[in-house]
């Protein structure tokens, strides 16, 4: 309990400190980042225009300053004549929210199954960590493809299907970092007092755990994002007309020759997404000094 | 190595075992596996006929069973749509993969093995922070923008270009670049870091004290011992990449390959077509996965010797 405390009390100080040690490109990831999680958030009060209410008289013009632009539309309309800036911002809302959703998933079954497999050791780490041979070996786009094409694209089963995707990286880390901390002294000590292994894994194992634990769901959160966007991307992820960046990029492609400005802003978005969140994960790595392999 | 390369084929048998338990599983918790196998769109009289002839009134294990007997005669059904054997649909879709395949890892080896040398060598100077800020970007960008971007500029804009199928060679361009785009980010950056660990090392002073050109210290010395950590990372991390971008990249630009296959029987609900494909792929990927294991095994002199015994 007193574990918590002790960071919590410096936790505006240690931010301040970690913002102070990053370089110029570093700086510049944590403000592209904090500013699309500002936009997402705020979408449903920022955006000029209900994302899916279709205006056929203004379909395909584009953004303000060019010929045939219609005043409003900042960023031009797409091919049923919706605003393309406000479909982005609930794009970006929706890819973050799945995103978050799916690596928070992925981080308790792997942390929980990883955690089991440390502890119990035998015949039960051996079959979880055969699970995670298996899930390492099959690509896992191809699971994804195959788990949405038969239970269909509902939101439900994208958050599941997301959040199976990297569940194996966390079990391997957890049970690699258990297995170390299994030999400490404290463990023993611990045990010897008659503390069981659930009150081991709360209060001694998981303190220890939290460092490489955030640098791989930072790295994880950019690979889902991908992940989302390119099902959404080939028709598979969340289905039309509600806004995803991915499903944007995919559906403006055939409207590119004449109107390249319905793919141009989603595609930018995921790119600073990707970008701001690789950025952050290799200075959180670097930061906690764990050995992780990159992905 | 008799004893390893055992190991590691048994290991192949038992992953993919594993996989098609668990694909048969899938489809069977899905639903209604009637839908499943045989499709919509008949009259309940041929339904019931194709429940009896497929052994859907079965217990579940029986049907299980049955599934895995495909493996021995080689029935895996008929496409919902082309009525065809699903076999030969995917037969077909191999080879174009597999060549797509191919110019994209040599594309691959071809520039990220020299980027990683040279930001290795230069990592102080601007030449290894602008290699790896490449790398990075390369990372980032998303295959499918990459792709399209490209279309967009050498297609349409400059109209130098085709975007469908793989009629000429003209046509292998983008989907080589596109696919290689991310691998050639993540093969630089490992080929860099290896070579890092390997430049420090007694064996390279040694060769240069020995009066060796540098280019000599570099190739046979140094690329040699990075190459064995290497190779390990070509299969697990390549292997991965190269089959999940192939899904995409081949449906951007309607290349006749398996991943094309596989997007449009997802999208079309061909569910016999996309569950061979998918089978297909994952034991492609097992195989590959063990084949550079052995080489792994085998490359690495340390490896060997202890293996002997």
């Amino acid at each position: 309990m007193s574990m918590t405390a002790v960071p919590a009390a410096s936790f505006p100080a240690t931010l301040l400190a970690l913002w102070r040690g990053a370089d110029f490109i570093q700086k510049t990831a944590i403000i592209i980042g904090l500013a699309l999680v500002i936009l997402a958030v705020m979408a449903p009060i920022i955006a000029p225009f209900d994302p899916n209410s279709q205006s056929l008289i203004a379909r395909l013009r584009p953004p303000l300053g060019f010929e045939r632009a219609k005043g409003g539309y900042v960023l031009g309309t797409d091919e049923l004549g919706r605003d393309v800036l406000s479909r982005s911002l609930h794009g970006l809302r929706l890819t973050l929210m799945l995103a978050a959703l799916g690596a928070t998933l992925g981080l308790m079954l792997g942390g929980v199954l990883g955690l089991i497999a440390g502890i119990a050791g035998g015949r039960t780490e051996a079959v979880i960590m055969a699970a995670v041979d298996t899930q390492i070996a099959v690509p896992f786009t191809l699971v994804a493809l195959f788990l949405l094409a038969i239970f269909g694209s509902s939101l439900q089963v994208i958050v599941l299907v997301l959040g199976l995707a990297g569940w194996e990286q966390y079990a391997r880390i957890v049970r690699g970092e258990v297995r170390r901390l299994m030999k400490m002294p404290f463990i023993e000590a611990a045990r010897a007092a008659g503390a069981g292994p659930l009150r081991i894994a709360r209060y001694h194992l998981l303190p220890n755990i939290v460092s490489p634990l955030v640098v791989q769901f930072t790295l994880s959160l950019s690979n889902i994002v991908l992940l989302e966007s390119t099902l959404s991307f080939l028709g598979l992820g969340v289905q039309p007309p509600t806004a995803t960046l991915g499903a944007m990029v995919g559906i403006g492609r055939d409207y590119m020759p004449t109107a390249p400005w319905i793919v141009a802003a989603p595609a930018l978005m995921i790119l600073l997404i990707t970008f701001a969140v690789q950025i952050l994960g290799d200075w959180l790595r670097d930061g906690a000094d764990v050995r992780l392999r990159a992905r | 190595m008799l004893s390893y390369v055992l190991r590691t084929l048994s290991r192949m048998v038992l992953t993919f075992f594993v996989i098609v338990t668990i694909v048969f599983f899938a489809t069977r918790l899905s639903g209604n596996a009637v839908d499943f196998v045989i499709g919509e769109g008949i009259t309940s009289e041929d339904r019931d006929l194709l429940i009896a002839y497929y052994e859907l009134d079965e217990p579940i294990f029986t049907q299980y069973l049955a599934f895995l007997r495909a493996f021995t005669d080689g029935q895996f059904g008929l496409s919902f749509i082309e009525r065809r054997p699903v076999v030969d649909m995917v037969l077909e879709r191999i080879w174009p993969s597999t060549q797509l395949l191919l110019s994209a890892m040599a594309l691959t080896l071809l520039v990220s093995i020299p980027l990683g040398i040279a930001a290795a060598i230069w990592r102080n100077s601007w030449v290894g922070s602008a290699a790896m800020v490449a790398a990075f970007l390369g990372y980032a960008v998303p295959n499918f923008v990459l792709a399209i971007g490209m279309v967009l500029v050498f297609s349409y804009w400059l109209n130098w270009l085709p975007v469908v199928g793989n009629g000429t060679a003209l046509h292998f361009i983008m989907p080589t670049i596109a696919m290689a785009g991310v691998l050639i980010a993540a093969l630089s950056r490992f080929t860099r870091n290896a070579m890092l660990d390997v430049l420090g090392q007694d064996f390279m002073r040694t060769a240069r004290a020995k009066g060796l050109p540098e280019g000599r210290v570099i190739v046979k010395h140094g690329l040699r011992n990075a190459g064995i950590t290497l190779l390990s990372v070509i299969g697990l991390q390549v292997a991965g990449l190269a089959a999940a971008g192939s899904v995409v990249i081949e449906a951007i630009f309607a290349w006749p390959g398996i991943g094309d296959l596989l997007v449009t029987s997802a999208l079309r609900r061909d569910y016999p077509v996309l569950q061979f494909g998918v089978l297909t792929v994952a034991l492609a990927v097992i195989v590959i996965n063990a084949v550079i294991d052995l080489a792994y095994a085998w490359a690495d002199p340390r490896l060997r010797q202890s293996m002997k015994g």
